[in-house]
């Protein structure tokens, strides 16, 4: 714990995070990879909530479960990638914002 | 003023700003470049509350591995990094609902986690795993990860796994330089007098291959 920050300060942090991830993906509509870090701020936004709420309960069950949401992270970062790589191959451009392909 | 302090709110500005030019940079190789600062400044602020080992783990997965992905992702595709957006249509619509949503949990937060209830309340003396100021964090994480979620631990490796296949799946293109070969009845139908044979080499004379 730092003295004089409360848990206020990491939720008012992290809410910011999470709204500067949100605000992310509809701003970057254009680039797919970016909104892939999006995603990546809003998983660290959650991580540090999880943190911040473990260590001021004193409480080591928060920190188990921001590891299992750092592993979900990683797994959503690679399928997420190999998604990407379809994406190019397909249109040579990572714009969502085209028409879809897909009929029907 | 504290020097903590000082450096809590340090960390945190440079991890918001940091974050702002992730989403709002024109060049995709400027983003990840922040990304990564943005996973150092949390890490940080980890080492700063007592979560140590999440704190290295978040630089070795984020910023060792992640990270670089996005990085070699840009390199390999070549996509057309710098380009006009018209983000400006989106920004007070997008700051607007930030707000009040930042303003929201504000409100809820202030009200109910005030720091004297708060160690008051039940949760702290509810909890199973307490932190013990005398373990080292990394070995009270393995005391529980290893026992009480065994489980959970061995699924967060199958989901892993599976993303690791799917990747795999994805991305393999059948082409010149892979063809899909196995032949399953083939494998199944091998067997062990077919493949194996066993020979006894006489002391100091060796075996011709």
């Amino acid at each position: 714990m730092i003295p004089n920050i409360d848990i206020i300060h990491f939720i008012i942090l992290a809410t910011i995070l999470f709204a500067i991830g949100v605000s992310g993906i509809f701003m970057n509509r254009k680039n797919l990879l970016t909104i892939l870090m999006s995603i990546e701020l809003i998983f660290l936004a959650i991580n540090i909530n999880m943190v911040a709420f473990s260590t001021y309960n004193q409480d080591l069950i928060g920190q188990i479960f921001a590891i299992f949401i750092l592993v979900i992270a990683g797994a959503e970062a690679a399928i997420g990638i190999a998604i990407l790589i379809i994406y190019y191959n397909q249109r040579k451009e990572i714009d969502i914002t085209l028409k879809p392909k897909m009929q029907g | 003023m504290l020097f903590s302090t000082i450096l809590f709110y340090q960390f945190s500005l440079f991890l918001i700003i940091s974050a702002l030019f992730v989403v709002l940079s024109r060049n995709t190789i400027t983003s990840a470049m922040f990304l990564i600062f943005a996973f150092v400044n949390a890490s940080a602020l980890f080492l700063m509350i007592g979560a140590e080992f999440l704190a290295m783990l978040l630089i070795i997965v984020y910023v060792g591995a992640i990270a670089i992905l996005f990085l070699f992702v840009v390199m390999m595709l070549d996509v057309d990094t710098r380009r006009e957006y018209n983000i400006k249509k989106y920004i007070p619509i997008l700051s607007l609902i930030s707000a009040i949503f930042i303003i929201q949990v504000y409100i809820i937060a202030d009200k109910s986690l005030e720091p004297t209830k708060f160690m008051e309340n039940g949760y702290y003396f509810l909890s199973h795993y307490k932190i013990n100021p005398a373990i080292s964090n990394t070995k009270a994480l393995g005391d529980i990860l290893y026992t009480d979620f065994f489980l959970q631990f061995q699924i967060s490796g199958l989901i892993l796994f599976v993303a690791m296949v799917g990747a795999i799946v994805l991305t393999l293109k059948e082409g010149d330089n892979f063809k899909r070969v196995q032949n399953i009845s083939k494998q199944i139908f091998r067997k062990k007098e077919d493949s194996v044979e066993i020979v006894k080499v006489e002391t100091g004379k060796g075996l011709d291959v």
